[in-house]
């Protein structure tokens, strides 16, 4: 394997780690804030996929795809609030889980009795079309280090706005002493419900960008979200610095290991069994991974709560 | 329980008891099709689209299959195989349906093969083609309309080495479908493997075997990546600027994934043994009402269900309605002579059709929307390799 590749490998983990962090960013604040398991949170960036995908064939633009799906992923996770999950932030973990499983299931079905089951369609937009050639024969798509640099924005964004300002104060200080923060006189619903919405939109903002390179399909949102909570689980959930460091290793551990274990693996098997060994050991690499990191830090990179 | 309730069940108890009677009355007078097509889940559109296509061919036949009213069910196996079983064990023993036709899945067709056929109905399969059935385990109440499924990836492998593709680089999901495709490629392909890549079944991004595609230089590629994972594949192959490397496939650009895959397809291989502009007059008919009718582009999957239709039709004629006689309606589907949108159509010793295979290429229509076009004959009149173990008992 020459340097070259490997430097692509690396980028392609980088790219595909900084899309895991839009969708992981949602549901680590959603849970660190509001002690809320969402297993909704995929089915969020699906619609925001499918939201984008239609609005841009309906106005013809990428662009204004992407603007408006935003405000409509937003609204749509604030009826989801207000319809199912505001009755269930009392409730123990096994309840929220049963209910927003529930909402997985009717949203995939949902998804598909309006859509259809044929997977939709969202064009590259032309301003981003294209690619760089980083190595002989293979071109880096623009569009993927348009993703890349999205989201690194939204990661710088979201620092501010949880590290220097004043709501963010108060989400940190509601992740932490929710009931302190109540009797100080903020209205902790209003909170949740913005910090939800945001959430929502940050999913629907992930589904948008994911639609032109991912099949936009019903249940496309479900193996997002098991990565996407691998990624919480490493980084310490609540926090978002730890989303963003851990949804860059998890991307560049399961591109690495699917790239380069089958290759290692032949050094010391027959070629064969070393395909099929690799194959399987690169899909469970990011599992060991998590695994690992847990049994030294039981409460992931940078836990939130003490 | 109240007075009411009690007169209400023991009347749903006598409509029970009146309903074998008014079956066996409505038997005699047609003919009953149990419908397998999932409706639900991930690959709903293929069952979609099978479904259409057997509906289609009731169309042309005003209904009725060998001059006898046709009655449909349509039963949705959910891609699991116990429901499958429940629902198909329903139909036949509830609703006494003399065919049981349908299925995209191999997993689903092994799980109700055996119901079906020991209760002495017949099983049309129109689209899965396991070669556990076509071998030691063919049935004589089991026929299939499609193929067998390592017949479409070795056509591929004939199609590379005809190509002159001396390094050939494959590319499948890691389980046993995936494998089978490696293998049947490899029964023909006779250049050199550059390298396989297993990916798992989950897989979103491809970008990491991309580049490994990209370092390798191959001839060509070969990939069997159905559904959302051939959608995913097929746009990042062409985002990676690879496709100047020929893509060979199957069951991975189809009618069913093309609408989602758009230009990024144009020009990309697949193998097959029907597609939609192949120019016979049954074929031109069927292309033409099911777009009308539907309103999208029929796939294999349409194209198989739809020959199934017409091949119940001639069977039925056949025996002149008389369903009860088993050796005569066997013998009758088996002689197959109804006009296949494939063109020549007949059924080998294990019940598994003898036919034509064409490599076929991505193309875009005046319209705007894309459909598979056949290059060139491939393989003709073949038989499936497992043909020669079936001892049809």
């Amino acid at each position: 394997m020459s340097l070259g590749l490997l430097l692509v490998q690396g980028l392609n983990g980088l790219q595909f780690g900084v899309l895991l962090f839009l969708v992981a960013a949602g549901l680590t604040l959603v849970f660190g804030v509001m002690d809320f398991i969402n297993l909704a949170h995929g089915v969020q960036y699906m619609l925001g996929a499918y939201l984008g995908a239609s609005l841009a064939a309906w106005t013809g633009s990428f662009w204004l795809g992407l603007v408006l799906a935003l405000p409509a992923a937003l609204v749509c996770g604030l009826v989801l609030e207000w319809l199912v999950f505001r009755h269930l932030y009392e409730r123990d973990h096994l309840s929220q889980v049963l209910a927003t499983f529930g909402v997985i299931l009717f949203l995939n079905e949902a998804v598909r009795a309006i859509w259809g089951s044929a997977p939709l369609q969202m064009p590259v937009p032309t301003l981003l079309e294209g690619g760089v050639q980083l190595m002989p024969g293979l071109q880096y798509p623009v569009y993927r280090i348009a993703i890349l640099v999205a989201g690194l924005a939204v990661a710088g964004l979201l620092w501010v706005l949880v590290e220097r300002t004043r709501i963010g104060a108060l989400v940190r200080a509601g992740a932490t002493h929710a009931p302190m923060v109540a009797a100080l006189g903020v209205d902790i619903r209003g909170l949740f419900m913005l910090v939800f919405g945001f959430g929502a939109m940050l999913a629907g903002f992930a589904g948008v960008m994911a639609a032109p390179v991912l099949s936009v399909d019903p249940g496309m949102g479900d193996t997002v979200l098991i990565l996407a909570f691998v990624v919480i689980t490493i980084g310490g959930i609540g926090s978002v610095r730890g989303a963003f460091i851990a949804a860059l290793l998890v991307g560049v551990i399961e591109t690495l290991g699917r790239s380069l274990l089958p290759d290692l693996l032949r050094l010391v098997m027959a070629a064969s069994p070393a395909r099929q060994a690799g194959a399987a050991l690169g899909s469970m690499l990011v599992y060991i991974a998590m695994a690992l990191i847990l049994a030294v830090r039981p409460r992931g990179l940078f836990p939130v709560r003490g | 329980m109240t007075k009411i309730g009690r007169r209400g069940v023991l009347g749903a108890a006598g409509a029970v008891l009146a309903m074998p009677a008014v079956r066996a009355r409505a038997q005699a007078a047609g003919v009953k099709i149990g419908l397998v097509a999932v409706q639900t889940g991930p690959q709903a559109a293929l069952g979609t689209q099978l479904r259409d296509g057997f509906l289609q061919g009731l169309k042309h036949l005003d209904g009725k299959l060998g001059g006898l009213p046709a009655e449909v069910l349509v039963i949705d196996d959910e891609l699991r195989p116990e429901v499958a079983v429940t629902k198909v064990r329903a139909a036949i023993e509830r609703d006494k349906v003399d065919f049981v036709v349908g299925v995209v899945f191999s997993n689903i067709l092994a799980a109700i093969v055996r119901p079906v056929t020991e209760s002495g109905t017949f099983l049309i399969s129109t689209n899965a083609g396991p070669s556990t059935l076509a071998g030691r385990g063919c049935n004589a109440n089991f026929f299939t309309t499609s193929y067998n499924n390592d017949q479409v990836h070795s056509v591929m492998g004939q199609a590379a080495q005809d190509s002159g593709y001396k390094r050939v680089f494959v590319l499948t999901p890691n389980y046993q479908a995936g494998r089978d495709a490696a293998a049947g490629f490899k029964s023909r392909f006779k250049g050199e493997v550059v390298d396989e890549v297993y990916v798992p079944l989950t897989q979103l991004d491809f970008s990491a075997e991309l580049a490994k595609i990209a370092a390798a230089k191959p001839d060509a590629v070969f990939t069997f990546m159905p559904g959302g994972l051939g959608v995913n594949l097929v746009r990042q192959y062409r985002q990676a600027g690879l496709a100047n490397i020929p893509f060979l496939s199957t069951f991975t650009v189809d009618e069913a994934t093309l609408p989602a895959q758009g230009e990024a397809a144009l020009g990309f291989y697949s193998a097959a043994s029907w597609a939609p502009n192949m120019d016979n007059p049954a074929n031109t008919k069927f292309v033409k009402d099911f777009e009308a009718g539907y309103g999208y582009v029929p796939a294999t999957y349409a194209a198989q269900a739809y020959d199934g239709a017409m091949l119940l039709d001639s069977a039925v004629r056949k025996v002149g309605g008389r369903l009860g006689d088993k050796d005569a309606v066997r013998a009758a589907i088996r002689a197959a002579q109804f006009s296949s949108v494939r063109g020549p159509f007949e059924f080998g010793g294990n019940h598994y059709p003898v036919q034509d295979f064409w490599l076929c290429q991505v193309a875009k229509r005046a319209d705007g929307k894309f459909q598979t076009e056949t290059v060139r004959k491939v393989l003709s009149h073949d038989t499936d390799p497992y043909a020669a173990e079936c001892r049809m008992r």
